[in-house]
């Protein structure tokens, strides 16, 4: 009912080529969301599947049916803004009841609608006030609550929590994951924040320079991510990459270990190692060291470990979680 | 020290400054008192500042006598009218500059702002025999037309402005909610830019009012505004002063009431965005 | 985000405009260009025809045209010098601290939204009348006899009356422009030891150089233009004394009816004006570009 299939989808916006070659299809109430460093072209493609956007070769298929040439206001998608784009000029009962009002919905269907939409948001008791009047997470739930109301085959978002505090952010993350489970409906979500993409995603897409990286699910990005790029992107902090002698001996011109995937030790470990600062968090400890001839590590322990700057240590990697790329920067198998 | 200086430095500055404002603003004070003259006090000498007879009779006379609601309400149809009809055109040429712009649309504007600048004798021969011919002489809706078509410029810059400061992503909003382009300018961008809007009609308004080239030449009688009205005071007969101040204080006052308003409009109006 | 849609509703919304502003333009100019080639006398119906640039060498050698092209600079150069000059004053007095600004402003600006035919009519009569003008009065008291305006210098009162509606114009923009030069670059200059004039001319000035040149301009456009004041007035008399380039086609066209000679002369002034234009066009260009 809501699926969206890009066909050979590429961008130029004057001689500039933004979007380089997307194929790649969203499955019905499947929560997919498109990431990557800032240009790399995420919210240009929403922008496509909007229709705010024409595409310079290829097609938009949306339930199967051809949109390449439709509108945006005839798509029946629904948008979430960065800025949320509220309607200044109209209270957050007109906001909401707008695009019901373009559809010639009578106005006792209107109301209701509102009101059901508005209740899911915790709205109710802001209906007759302006926009400027609001918090900005509560501008944000007016601008969700718009899209809910249309009940369209698929909701965009744009960024929606980047304008957001860090507490807030969090909060929303998890309302925008419950709305998702309750509603069922498609959602396409763009973010360069890879935490909010492995939290909520069924797919992630990630996206670098105008062409797909790779598409999966948060773990097979997680665990199998297929080029550098993907490797160094996914998980937080970075993957290490190493390069070199320990590299070669295993076969590839660059491995990767995760820093939660190598073991520290004050003793015996396969690369020496200087701490240059360990960050202690309480419930973990991020190691920064410099390794001989290696270069900059960092490593995750678990639960708190009193390591000092300019301390000795070895640090030794999980042979088993161990990621090998080749010198193209593509994934060893 | 210094506090006495610098207080007394901004009395002398403000006693100066209130001479010079009212110098220049007298004459138009000047006639405002002598229209509540009676036409011999008018021409008296020494003159007559404030102690006089005041009355209320050149008023009266200027409508009994010369019909001045005629040539009021000429101008004020004219000014909303030709205003009005630009508006309805100039919204959505500025829409499509501001928001649809193509590689030619700076160019456009320029041009556009250009003819603002042709001098009206340029034309003059044309337009008259034009609209003697087709029978527009002395109409308001030849002369509407003219006026229109002179501030069209001015009102598609001021638009085009003031729409450049609506974020783009609202009006997209819009069209993701299903509204059409009319639905888009009617609902969305029309009520957000009302004062800009607003502003806009209130210069383009005070500029029609005071446009006397193309209403002295093409009005006779029946379209003439009070521009021409007040020329009529050119070839007079009689003691005319009292009367012609009491037309003139008519004639100017609710521009001067609107003028105040549009101070800021004037600036961007006008000088076409080159002073900030 | 523009698409194939916008571009498109683009072009159909901004026709209207543009097709109207064509018609409104060019085909008239086009028409008077073409007048200006024909010996056309509205009195004489017999139109015989092609003259070629016979009309533009009569206009240009009629030493009518030479005494309006002459009155016509003069009218606009002293009109600027006034208005730029009383402008900066008036606009650096109101930019102090003074009391009951808003007032102030009210009256300076004032004569700019009189419209030319009170202002000329009001000056000639109530002011400048030789007998019960004020002006006359004013010159009595002071023991003088009083400036017969109008007749002996026809030219100098009508280049009163419009520096008075212009002044305002050049003061609000000139003051907008000083308004925008902010508090700490004068403290900075105070303790550097500028006195006021060197801090007039090596701060203040070239903040509002630009600001100047915009006024200088439109002013320029406008006063090629002026017509109104000379007809209530002095009717371009006496003589041609004060008639500019656009009253001596006025009365080419609508009193003499001599059709080629006033599409001439309606010509030249379009080309004394685009001069002017280029080069706000140029100033206007380079704003629409930031």
């Amino acid at each position: 009912m809501g699926s969206i299939q890009l066909k050979s989808v590429t961008k130029a916006f004057g001689a500039v080529n933004v979007i380089t070659g997307v194929d790649l299809k969203i499955e019905n109430g499947e929560f997919a969301v498109f990431v990557g460093p800032s240009g790399c072209g995420k919210s240009t493609l929403l922008r496509l599947i909007a229709g705010l956007e024409d595409v310079t070769t290829g097609q938009v298929l949306i339930d199967g049916k051809d949109a390449t040439e439709v509108g945006p206001s005839k798509r029946g998608l629904a948008m979430v803004f960065q800025s949320y784009a509220l309607y200044p000029h109209m209270s957050v009962r007109g906001n909401i009841a707008f695009a019901l009002k373009m559809a010639g919905e009578s106005a006792d269907v209107i109301e209701q609608k509102v009101r059901k939409a508005a209740a899911t948001l915790n709205l109710t008791d802001y209906l007759d006030r302006k926009p400027r009047q609001l918090s900005g997470g509560q501008r944000q739930r007016v601008a969700i609550g718009r899209a809910i109301v249309r009940e369209p085959k698929a909701f965009l978002f744009d960024e929606p929590l980047s304008n957001l505090d860090a507490a807030l952010r969090v909060q929303m993350r998890v309302e925008i994951g419950e709305l998702h489970n309750a509603l069922k409906t498609t959602m396409v979500y763009v973010t360069h924040d890879q935490v909010e993409a492995m939290t909520m995603a069924d797919k992630i897409v990630v996206l670098d320079k105008g062409s797909v990286a790779q598409i999966g699910t948060p773990l097979d990005l997680y665990n199998r991510p297929n080029g550098l790029f993907v490797a160094g992107f996914i998980g937080s902090p970075t993957m290490n990459l190493i390069k070199g002698a320990p590299a070669a001996r295993r076969g590839a011109a660059t491995i990767g270990i995760r820093p939660e995937h190598a073991d520290v030790s004050t003793t015996a470990g396969e690369w020496p190692a200087t701490v240059r600062l360990a960050e202690h968090l309480g419930s973990d400890t991020f190691v920064h060291a410099d390794a001989d001839g290696i270069g900059a590590l960092t490593i995750r322990l678990e639960g708190e470990a009193p390591l000092t700057p300019d301390q000795k240590i070895y640090v030794t990697p999980r042979e088993e979680h161990l990621h090998r790329f080749d010198k193209e920067g593509r994934r060893i198998n | 020290m210094a506090m006495k200086q610098s207080l007394r430095k901004r009395v002398g500055v403000t006693v100066l400054a209130w001479v010079v404002a009212f110098l220049i603003f007298f004459p138009i004070l000047w006639t405002f008192l002598t229209s509540f003259k009676s036409e011999l006090d008018a021409i008296a000498m020494p003159p007559k500042f404030l102690f006089f007879h005041w009355t209320l009779e050149n008023y009266a006379e200027v409508q009994e006598r010369s019909n001045y609601l005629h040539f009021a309400f000429n101008s004020v149809v004219l000014s909303i009218g030709a205003n009005v009809v630009g508006l309805i055109i100039a919204v959505p040429a500025a829409w499509s500059m501001a928001f649809a712009p193509g590689k030619r649309t700076k160019d456009l504007l320029m041009w556009m702002l250009s003819t603002k600048m042709m001098p009206a004798v340029g034309v003059l021969v044309p337009i008259y025999l034009l609209f003697r011919d087709l029978h527009l002489l002395d109409t308001l809706t030849g002369i509407g037309l003219v006026l229109m078509l002179l501030n069209l410029p001015i009102l598609i810059w001021m638009l085009y402005t003031y729409f450049k400061e609506i974020p783009v992503d609202i009006l997209e909003a819009a069209r993701m909610d299903g509204a059409s382009l009319l639905n888009e300018i009617l609902y969305v961008l029309t009520p957000m830019s009302v004062p800009g809007i607003a502003s806009t009609m209130l210069l383009a308004i005070i500029l029609s009012w005071n446009e006397a080239f193309w209403t002295l030449n093409l009005a006779t009688s029946d379209a003439a505004p009070l521009t021409a009205f007040i020329a009529s005071y050119s070839a007079p007969e009689g003691f005319f002063w009292a009367k012609l101040s009491a037309a003139s204080t008519l004639a100017i006052a609710p521009i001067l009431i609107l003028g105040w308003f549009s101070q800021k409009q004037l600036v961007r109006g006008l000088t076409f965005g080159a002073v900030k | 985000m523009a698409t194939q849609q916008t571009t498109t509703a683009g072009r159909y919304l901004v026709a209207p405009s543009v097709i109207l502003l064509f018609v409104w333009m060019i085909v008239p100019l086009a028409m008077t260009l073409y007048f200006s080639t024909m010996r056309y006398l509205l009195l004489n119906p017999e139109r015989t025809g092609f003259v070629g640039l016979a009309n533009y060498t009569a206009f240009l050698s009629d030493p009518n045209f030479i005494a309006a092209l002459f009155n016509t600079l003069i009218l606009v150069g002293s009109v600027l010098v006034i208005s730029v000059c009383g402008g900066i004053l008036v606009a650096l007095l109101m930019d102090q601290p003074v009391f009951g600004l808003n007032l102030l402003r009210l009256m300076v600006i004032a004569p700019f939204f009189v419209m030319p035919t009170v202002s000329a009519l009001v000056w000639k009569n109530l002011l400048m009348n030789p007998d019960s003008g004020l002006f006359a009065w004013i010159a009595r008291s002071l023991g003088f006899s009083p400036i017969v305006w109008f007749t002996h210098y026809p030219m100098l009162s009508i280049i009163v009356v419009v520096s008075w509606e212009w002044l305002p114009f050049a003061s609000l923009i000139l003051l907008t422009a000083l308004q925008s030069l902010d508090e700490e670059q004068k403290e900075a200059a105070q303790l550097d030891g500028a006195g006021p004039i060197s801090y007039f001319g090596y701060i203040v000035l070239p903040h509002i150089a630009r600001a100047i040149t915009v006024v200088v301009l439109i002013e320029t456009i406008f006063l090629l233009s002026v017509f109104a004041e000379i007809y209530v007035t002095t009717s371009g008399g006496p003589g041609v004394a004060t008639t500019n380039i656009p009253f001596l086609v006025y009365k080419q066209a609508l009193l003499d009816f001599d059709v080629g000679s006033a599409s001439a002369g309606g010509i030249v002034a379009v080309v004394l004006a685009n001069i002017v234009a280029i080069f706000l066009m140029r100033m206007v260009g380079r704003n629409l570009e930031g």
